[in-house]
């Protein structure tokens, strides 16, 4: 869908903002540019919808050289998300999410109806929100409004520039969990600039790292924990490489299908506790394994249950989750 | 060429006259000086007061506001009646319309002083009269001044309808020049006028910006 | 005392309206040809930063100029009449315009500029649909700034032949006709009050339509709750 071929920016004031990047990002998937600041990352971005001009090599849309597409039309074909989110502040919210149909002239009642509808994907309800100002908003309402703005005119692509990154934690792991399910539902191509590995590794189906103004790994998640390429990725991916790697990895992935818990009294393997029928410790499939292992401490217990929709669909023993940690 | 001639005219009727302009030209600075050092000494402290009292202050602000819309030839008009004819009754309008500027900046100035400043000096056991002459006043200074800096200016383009009501200055030549279609003498009179305001607007500019205020305009002056 | 004020108010009343009509004719004529030139030079210094030091510092200039000074210096050139009077009003008016264009412009934030230019608007488009919906209501203060100064100094126009209430207020003087000066005064300065008000009502609904936070004024209120 996007493709780097050989890129080089240099400004005017000829500092070299990033040197001879190459990579390619498969349609529907989330590509993320992580590294230090200063790195090259954001104007890497910017280079796809020509908010920069490449100095050397070229940058592909959908197969064409980006230079060969109308600046407007490119990125009214595509969606962009910055920090500081740019909502239109005298326009309402609705207007705001409208700006880029009416830009191409979609019919009032067509552009109603998509208005309203990435609303409700964002949990903003229409009724509510529609007609607010953005100052009426809070920080996290704020940028769903900016992600349904870059959303509204259904791109292809949509980038996104440390989209959660002025907000507070707690709010920005709601969203990023947010996100995933709506990335699940729309199936955009996404690049996704952050300076956070962490928000990468959460984010990314595949991971571009930049060293100053250099691409040094591009891989998936997985690989770039198991396999640091350098040692400036083994650096910049941190200490707990092993955590990580297991927040990478859901519950449903290894967990034995089953729908019986075994009750026994042995008390040096202690296995899911039932207290008149209710399960007292138990994990959800969409649970990392990070979170499932601070679960088997806390309960102290070998085997835990794995329950959906108040039905146990499988089980995991600890020693699972020990065999990833130690083996990978 | 006859629009330089009629300049070159006028400064000959400026040279032909010129003890007469240096009588006007005193008149005109003598009504700007005197109903100024008036002013400033009845706003600077009222302003302060105002701040300490509410509604005072927000009566002052209101009542200030649309004072300042009325036209300074009302003002001048208006002490006619009251006061007859002649300088002090100039200096008087002068006076009353030069008293705005001032006031509304001196309040503004003090108001815009950081709660936490003050709360902090009153932490060290300032009394409030310290905190207004060693923190409020210093740090209101650049706003305060720029009110003056407004008020000079107003009041040198009114001293010139000061004529009207016998008043004096260089409003003379210019309204008699009018009467008597003698546009040398309405030149001479009106230029001096115009690069003593220009002037003084850019000393004052340039102290202001000295004092760290922001030396532009913030508030256009309504003209006399 | 008030009676005598009144009587000649409804003695003269057919002249007084003439002479705010032409008052009015003299301010709405100046606005005509000051808006576009203020609003224009505005721009243009929004976009062309190098100028607009000494573009705000002329006009700055110009409006320290005595009014009586300066249609004494256009008299000669111009004659007797609305022309001087009206050149001089429209270089009054350019400073607040000019300003208050440049500061509305210029201090849209700079994240809502590059959110229009990632979305695919054109320099129009970000003029257009940004940068002058958020200035316009910075833009109409410093219209009526500029309407209250205009009124003001129209009165002194009247001196070289301009019409308008000054006419009254001068002739007052002259015969020394307490309620003619106090009457005339009291209607320009009513004038000047309900020109700001009226702007001022104009500037809190473009604020609104902005979604801006503002305490209204009792008028815009009213207004407000009539339409709603």
């Amino acid at each position: 869908m996007i493709k780097f071929d050989n890129v080089t920016k240099i400004y005017a004031d000829s500092t070299v903002a990033i040197r001879d990047i190459s990579f390619e990002v498969a349609e529907g998937t989330t590509t993320v540019l992580v590294g230090p600041s200063g790195c090259g990352k954001t104007t890497t971005m910017k280079l796809v919808n020509r908010l920069e001009d490449p100095t050397e090599g070229a940058v592909y849309y959908d197969g064409t050289n980006t230079q060969e597409i109308g600046v407007t039309e490119l990125r009214r074909d595509i969606g962009y998300v910055i920090q500081e989110i740019g909502l239109f502040n005298h326009m309402t919210v609705g207007e705001n999410v409208a700006t880029v149909p009416k830009l191409k002239g979609w019919d009032d009642g067509q552009i109603d109806d998509r208005v309203d509808k990435l609303l409700e994907l964002m949990a903003l309800s229409p009724e509510e929100y529609r007609d607010q100002y953005p100052r009426e908003l809070s920080g996290g309402q704020r940028q769903r409004v900016g992600v349904a703005r870059a959303l509204a005119a259904d791109p292809d692509v949509l980038l996104m520039d440390e989209p959660f990154g002025a907000l507070d934690p707690i709010t920005r792991a709601d969203l990023q969990d947010e996100f995933l399910e709506i990335q699940a539902e729309i199936n955009t191509t996404i690049l996704f600039v952050t300076h956070s590995i962490d928000e990468a590794l959460k984010m990314g189906d595949k991971i571009v790292i930049f060293d100053v103004g250099e691409l040094v790994q591009y891989d998936t998640p997985r690989n770039i924990l198991e396999n640091p390429n350098s040692e400036f990725v083994r650096d910049f991916v941190g200490e707990d490489i092993t955590l990580k790697k297991l927040s990478l990895i859901n519950v449903d992935e290894i967990m034995r299908p089953t729908n019986v818990i075994e009750d026994t009294t042995d008390q040096d393997s202690k296995t899911a506790v039932t207290n008149g029928g209710e399960v007292m410790h138990h994990l959800a499939p969409g649970d990392s394994l990070k979170s499932a292992l601070s679960t088997f401490v806390e309960s102290d217990i070998q085997s835990l249950p794995v329950v959906e929709d108040e039905e146990t669909i499988g089980v995991i023993d600890r020693d699972e989750i020990y065999e990833i940690y130690n083996g990978g | 060429m006859s629009e330089l001639y009629t300049l070159v005219e006028g400064g000959q009727y400026l040279i032909e006259n010129f003890d007469e302009f240096l009588t006007l030209l005193r008149e005109h600075i003598i009504l700007v000086l005197v109903s100024e050092l008036a002013a400033i000494t009845v706003a600077v402290p009222l302003g302060v007061i105002a701040v300490r009292y509410n509604r005072l202050k927000s009566s002052i602000l209101s009542v200030g506001n649309v004072a300042q819309t009325i036209p300074t030839l009302a003002v001048i008009a208006l002490a006619f009646p009251i006061f007859g004819l002649g300088f002090n009754s100039a200096v008087i309008a002068l006076f009353v319309y030069a008293l705005l500027p001032i006031l509304t900046n001196t309040i503004a100035g003090l108001e815009q002083v950081d709660e936490n400043t003050i709360e902090a000096a009153e932490g060290m056991g300032m009394t409030k009269w310290e905190v207004l002459r060693k923190i409020q006043l210093p740090m209101a200074l650049p706003v305060i001044f720029a009110g003056i800096r407004t008020s000079v200016v107003i009041t040198v383009g009114t001293a010139y309808l000061a004529f009207f009501i016998g008043g004096g200055g260089l409003g003379v030549w210019v309204i008699s020049g009018i009467n008597l279609f003698n546009t040398p003498q309405i030149l001479a009179g009106a230029i001096p006028g115009a690069l003593l305001a220009i002037t003084l607007d850019s000393v004052f500019a340039f102290i202001e910006h000295q004092i760290g205020g922001e030396g532009h305009h913030d508030q256009s002056i309504a003209t006399g | 005392m008030i009676g005598s004020y009144i009587e000649f108010t409804l003695d003269n009343w057919q002249d007084l309206l003439q002479l705010l009509i032409e008052h009015i004719e003299l301010v709405v004529q100046t606005l005509i040809i000051a808006l576009p030139l203020g609003i224009s030079l505005g721009i243009f210094i929004a976009y062309y930063q190098p100028a607009s030091l000494s573009v705000l510092w002329g006009a700055g200039v110009a409006m320290t100029i005595p009014s009586l000074a300066l249609f004494g210096l256009l008299v000669p050139f111009l004659g007797i009449g609305n022309p001087p009077v009206i050149v001089a009003l429209v270089l009054y008016a350019q400073l607040p315009i000019i300003r208050n264009t440049y500061i509305g412009l210029t201090g849209v934030e700079k994240d809502m500029i590059e959110a229009g230019e990632g979305v695919g608007m054109t320099r129009w488009q970000r003029l257009r649909q940004i940068q002058i919906p958020v200035a316009l209501p910075v833009i109409t203060a410093g219209v009526r700034n500029a309407t209250v100064i205009l009124i003001g100094v129209a009165t002194v126009g009247a001196y070289v032949g301009a019409g308008g209430l000054g006419d009254y207020i001068f002739t007052g003087i002259y015969q020394a006709n307490t309620e003619m000066i106090v009457v005339a005064t009291v209607v320009v300065s009513l004038l000047a009050l309900v020109f700001d008000y009226g702007l001022k009502i104009i500037e809190q609904f473009l604020q609104l339509q902005n979604g801006e936070d503002v305490a209204l004024t009792r008028g815009t209120k009213a207004i407000t709750k009539v339409i709603t």
